[in-house]
């Protein structure tokens, strides 16, 4: 018989705030995930809404294509406010 | 009302919890998975919470500077008021399955009517229980659905222990002279009243797990009135074990 | 990759960690890092649901109401501990279901302190006291540990177990208070638990064979005979504030070190008990496995169950 698969587990703290990823755990559906979710990782209260997701429904980036992902974007100076020089006259831009 | 009728009515809500979260304590460590495990011990927390709850009342009722613990752990076997569903032992998940899911659903109707209860100390109580057991009966009849419809043999295993529990179902609608007073102050819950909910509930479950409805007409009775089962002696061997050993003394 | 290739990406991956950075799931690692972090991570995830059976074993018998919810949540905090850990090993490739075989065949160890029996109410306060106190030590210095679903699991477990030693010291204390019969089980318990808790933080660091390299991979930050004499210079005044006597006749105070000198761990007794000669490993070890093996059934339902549902669901979309 086939083992519960995995599943990654993501929890709202509080509203406001985004779901952040807290853990995995195994079950064997998505109901039975999100209870287990709710029992595994809230019981001191650490969430208003959880997400799951079957793990292998994730797809992630690969780390050795940390370069030609990341780098590039590391010389792009102009998209952050403090590339351009203003007088500090000007307030509130 | 007098004070002892109300006690005695407590007793019939309360010593439920405290034997049902007793059996499911027992499994803590032991469950198919560690998911389960700790669900289970959950419904565990819950139950146990409730008892106090209602305990602690009892022995503001009671004066005399009567404790939680002297209500939980020093009465004799025929003081303790559980129906005989919730000493059922653990005989293997799939009674712990069925004896929850017989008893959540009656649980949570007791409730919904408790919460309008005159006695706000009860109501309250009911209030704030309500919301663990809808979770709770939410889990047991999820959990009666996978057995039910699950394998061959878990479907088997589950019917056995539906037919071997459904004895013990009609025991949650009797009512004790202390009950009867109760329900004419406008404190107890009518439970006659929830009979026809709880079995159309129930069934609706069981057929949608698959599962056979046991049509036999004859049930067992007495833990109400604190007459039980040959399980109980051995569960309370534990419960009072400290209690009874050392007598008199704070932990 | 050739030899050098791979020497070089070592070379690499270890200044990774020298400079703080942690090593995620699917980061290029040595696989000796990876062998070692699964066996480390694993052992630690066994001795969380193993060390759930001595103090489950008191649940159906604390003398309190308040004492037994305190116990039962603490009991099922390991259980989610465990989870946790079995997670974070996880992401290195190995299944839980595998790791349970490895416990179960007795290929996989778990902490040799969960093989002494509870046998007083006494022992669920010693336990949590001195056991709990002894992993404290052991698992702070992890939150910084170098691979991140580890140093992650860590940071949610210490944050839990904050309140499991204090549970176990307020059953000690009240016992030490109560009366000459509670003061007796509260010794005993102290008596039969101080060695075996000493063990537990490890061989002496000469005999211990994993301590260099678990250093630099920062899975250890201080070495097994530091963590021990931590452990002693801080437990020994908590007993001398509750009135209760450490069973060494050697422990003194040393003014010039600093620290608190002591008798000889009988290391013996704790082979023995590592070989599997302890006074509960059998009980232990087929309580674990009869759980999983009467759970069989119920797992295979609710993957069954949920099969089924799938396939109704795709059938209704046809």
């Amino acid at each position: 018989m086939r083992n519960w698969p995995l599943w990654e587990v993501f929890v709202r703290s509080k509203n406001g705030l985004e779901h952040r990823h807290f853990g995995s755990l195994h079950a064997a559906d998505e109901e039975m995930a999100l209870e287990n979710a709710r029992d595994v990782y809230t019981r001191r209260s650490e969430g208003v809404s959880i997400w799951v997701v079957e793990s292998k429904h994730i797809t992630a980036s690969n780390p050795e294509h940390h370069g030609e992902l990341f780098e590039p974007a590391q010389d792009k100076v102009y998209r952050h406010p403090t590339f351009y020089d203003l007088p500090d006259e000007v307030k509130h831009m | 009302m007098k004070n002892e009728n109300l006690i005695q009515y407590i007793y019939g809500i309360a010593d439920n919890a405290l034997i049902l979260g007793q059996r499911l304590s027992e499994l803590c460590g032991h469950g198919p998975n560690l998911e389960t495990d700790i669900a289970g011990t959950n419904m565990a927390l819950d139950l146990l919470g409730q008892t106090r709850s209602y305990y602690q009342y009892v022995a503001q009722l009671s004066g005399e500077g009567t404790t939680e613990d002297d209500i939980a752990f020093l009465r004799t076997e025929r003081q303790y008021k559980n129906v005989l569903l919730v000493e059922q032992p653990n005989t293997h998940f799939g009674y712990v399955i069925t004896r929850q899911f017989f008893y959540d659903v009656f649980h949570l109707l007791l409730l919904q009517e408790l919460q309008n209860s005159k006695d706000e100390t009860l109501a309250a109580i009911a209030k704030k229980g309500i919301k663990e057991v809808s979770y709770h009966q939410r889990f047991s009849s999820d959990w009666i659905k996978r057995l039910g419809d699950g394998t061959e043999v878990s479907h088997s295993k589950v019917q056995e222990a539906v037919d071997n529990l459904w004895k013990f179902t009609d025991e949650l609608f009797h009512t004790t002279e202390d009950d009867k007073v109760a329900i004419k102050s406008g404190i107890g819950v009518d439970v006659t009243q929830l009979k026809s909910a709880y079995y159309e509930k129930i069934k609706a479950i069981l057929e949608e797990a698959t599962l056979n409805i046991p049509d036999h007409k004859w049930f067992r009775k007495g833990g109400k009135e604190g007459i039980h089962s040959e399980h109980m002696g051995y569960l309370l061997s534990d419960l009072q074990y400290m209690q009874r050993t050392y007598p008199d003394m704070k932990w | 990759m050739s030899e050098q290739e791979i020497k070089n990406m070592e070379e690499i991956f270890e200044q990774r960690i020298a400079r703080d950075e942690k090593i995620e799931p699917k980061d290029w690692m040595p696989e000796k890092y990876r062998k070692t972090h699964i066996r480390q991570i694993s052992q630690h995830a066994h001795s969380e649901i193993v060390g759930m059976l001595p103090e489950g074993n008191w649940v159906t018998r604390a003398p309190s109401m308040r004492r037994k919810v305190a116990l039962l949540a603490k009991v099922q905090d390991e259980a989610g501990h465990g989870l946790y850990l079995y997670s974070a090993c996880e992401t290195l490739g190995v299944s839980r279901e595998e790791l349970y075989e490895q416990l179960h065949t007795g290929k996989a160890k778990y902490s040799s302190i969960f093989n002494y029996p509870t046998v007083t109410w006494a022992d669920i306060g010693a336990i949590g006291w001195l056991v709990d106190g002894a992993a404290i030590i052991n698992q702070v210095p992890l939150c910084s540990t170098s691979y991140g679903p580890y140093a992650r699991a860590m940071v949610r477990v210490c944050k839990e177990e904050s309140f499991h030693q204090r549970q176990g010291y307020e059953i000690m204390m009240t016992l030490a208070k109560g009366t000459p019969e509670q003061k007796e089980l509260a010794q005993d318990a102290l008596n039969r638990w101080w060695w075996p808790s000493l063990m537990m933080l490890g061989p002496t660091d000469a005999e211990s064979v994993h301590t260099a390299q678990s250093m630099k991979w920062k899975l250890k930050r201080k070495t097994n005979d530091e963590l021990r004499q931590q452990f002693i210079d801080q437990t020994v005044p908590q007993a001398d504030l509750i009135g209760l006597t450490v069973p060494d006749p050697d422990l003194k105070w040393n003014e010039e070190t600093g620290h608190y000198d002591f008798g000889s761990i009988d290391w013996d007794e704790f082979w023995q008990v590592v070989k599997g000669h302890g006074p509960c490993n059998k009980e232990r070890m087929s309580a674990r496995v009869d759980a999983w093996e009467n759970g069989a059934w119920v797992r295979d339902a609710a993957m069954a169950y949920a099969e089924k549902q799938n396939d109704k669901e795709i059938k209704k979309a046809i």
